[in-house]
């Protein structure tokens, strides 16, 4: 056996020896209840004083009526497979955008598709046609749309993504130049209409049953948006405004997951394309790092070298001085 | 059968077996100690009791906002004085934990046989976490539409998302009020009992290359 670790289990022996040396009263429970008492006042003053935020959660309605030119780009990015969400990749569908990995793994992947999101169809073709039946100019634009060729489509959602380009909002309306956009424009028009009634946030949340709690599609949706993110940035919640551990206002938030945020603000990890993986992936050691500390030669023994016990115990070492 | 017949088939019980070996691990005494070794004299200590105090009052006021649902505390003025309490009392038991386990770091609180000690306190600090992000994304409010969009990315990234969707409120939910709580609490009290068998770490040497060989004093042996 090495001296190193002679000394190590000798150490180890000694600290694990039941102690019988002096003792000072201790009042378990008295103290406890102190503690208890002394954290629910702190807790209560902290309430009265600085309560808590609620800034309301946005509705597609809110996003469409506040910039409906945002809405329809991306409904239409939604439509001709361009949008973030449509190009994600795992768990939502088969694209590749947002499939990461950390060299050869690529959990992500191995994952597949549990929740499946087709952009197209859930968030535009499904919720235009439950109102089809009762506008029949809409219902022939759906039937046109699905009739049509590849090509057809893609030069309908490319001539009307250039018109946005020249589009005007007026209030909750979107004034779009005419063109050869096939019936792109009337799909668009009735789902503004849909989402500026507030029809669109149901449908999108409500799906086809009575109860909803599942809102993966219309966060995605929103998500794809730069209404959402834009509001978020005024709030100062940006992941490069170390967002993940901030909230609205000046409340604390997360700040326990400050060292997570960290990783984004630097590189290699602000730079890279595999950003999240790398990040959690350095969580994850870090984690087991912290978890297995007291396995790890060398880190285990810091503590012996940074003085804070000196600190901690110093009434102790000055009573026993000798030692 | 004789009284001793009787004890010898009552020593085989899986019960009585348990039982022993509780009570020899954990008697009273050390469950609910009245002393403590004279070198317990830093305000260091409090902090443990500090966390599981702030934990006791996360529980309550959650457990009065979990009555009255999710929605109650955006639309009534004590519900959100609730909240208040839940929220503060979140920061609070985060700040005290953080405090508690640097602490338990320098005092290398893990020597003598206390590595699971360590363990359980280190489960307990990552599984809060896990409770307080679930608490941030079901508030259903611009925080939880912000923070879960974000979130989902890294999630994802590891494959985790597809079975832990911070967009699926109710999965979200049911994992903050109910799953993990659960296992914060179970694992908090193992830590505490973990503590409570093992004693508390003695001191460490003054000095690093110091000999101390207070093995023997610890143990009462003062040759």
């Amino acid at each position: 056996m090495s001296v190193g670790r002679e000394k190590y289990k000798t150490r180890q022996k000694r600290d694990s020896i039941p102690y019988s040396g002096p003792k000072v009263p201790y009042d378990l429970i008295k103290e406890a209840t102190i503690a208890f008492l002394v954290v629910a006042i702190l807790t209560t003053l902290l309430a009265v004083i600085f309560s808590s935020p609620d800034e309301s959660a946005v509705t597609i309605k809110q996003w469409a009526m506040s910039d409906p030119l945002d809405f329809v780009t991306t409904a239409l990015s939604e439509l001709d497979g361009t949008s973030p969400s449509s190009q994600y990749g795992p768990p939502y569908n088969s694209g590749t955008s947002a499939q990461q990995h950390v060299g050869p793994f690529a959990p992500q992947k191995w994952a597949g598709q549990r929740i499946p999101v087709n952009s197209a169809q859930d968030f535009v073709l499904s919720p235009l046609s439950q109102v089809a039946s009762s506008v029949p100019i809409l219902s022939q634009s759906l039937a046109s749309w699905n009739s049509a060729t590849s090509k057809e489509r893609e030069d309908w959602t490319s001539n009307y993504s250039a018109a946005l380009a020249k589009a005007t909002a007026n209030g909750s309306k979107l004034l779009v130049p005419s063109g050869k956009y096939g019936p792109v424009g009337e799909m668009m028009s009735e789902l503004l209409l849909m989402a500026n009634s507030g029809a669109l946030d149901a449908s999108l949340t409500g799906n086809s049953h009575f109860y909803g709690t599942d809102y993966t599609k219309p966060l995605l949706f929103l998500a794809d948006g730069t209404y959402l993110s834009g509001l978020a940035q005024n709030k100062h919640l940006l992941g490069t405004q170390w967002g993940m551990m901030n909230e609205t206002g000046n409340w604390p938030g997360q700040a326990w997951l400050w060292l997570y945020t960290f990783w984004y603000q630097i590189p290699p990890y602000n730079t890279s394309t595999n950003a999240d993986a790398l990040v959690m992936t350095t969580m994850l050691i870090v984690s087991a790092g912290l978890l297995l500390l007291p396995m790890i030669p060398g880190l285990r023994r810091i503590p012996e070298y940074v003085p804070v016990h000196r600190i901690i115990w110093r009434d102790w070492y000055k009573s026993n001085k000798t030692k | 059968m004789t009284r001793s017949e009787k004890d010898d088939n009552l020593s085989d019980q899986w019960t009585a077996k348990v039982r022993t070996l509780v009570v020899e691990k954990l008697p009273p005494e050390k469950l609910l100690p009245d002393t403590q070794p004279a070198y317990l004299t830093s305000w260091a200590y409090t902090f443990g009791i500090l966390t599981i105090s702030a934990l006791s009052v996360v529980i309550i006021s959650g457990t009065v906002l979990a009555l009255s649902g999710p929605s109650w505390w955006h639309v009534s003025s004590i519900g959100r004085f609730v909240n208040s309490l839940h929220l503060w009392s979140v920061e609070l038991f985060f700040f005290f934990m953080v405090i508690h386990l640097w602490t338990k770091f320098f005092m290398a609180a893990w020597r003598g046989g206390r590595t699971l000690t360590w363990m359980t306190g280190v489960i307990a600090f990552l599984a809060s976490i896990g409770a307080a992000f679930t608490g941030y994304v079901s508030q259903l409010n611009f925080d939880s539409q912000w923070i879960s969009t974000q979130a989902k990315d890294g999630l994802n990234s590891t494959g985790v998302g597809a079975y832990f969707n911070p967009l699926n409120f109710g999965q979200m939910l049911a994992f903050h009020i109910a799953i993990l709580p659960a296992t914060v609490v179970i694992i908090v009290v193992l830590h505490i009992l973990m503590v409570r068998v093992k004693g508390i770490v003695p001191p460490l040497p003054k000095k690093r290359n110091e000999i101390l060989d207070v093995a023997n004093e610890y143990s009462g042996d003062k040759k």
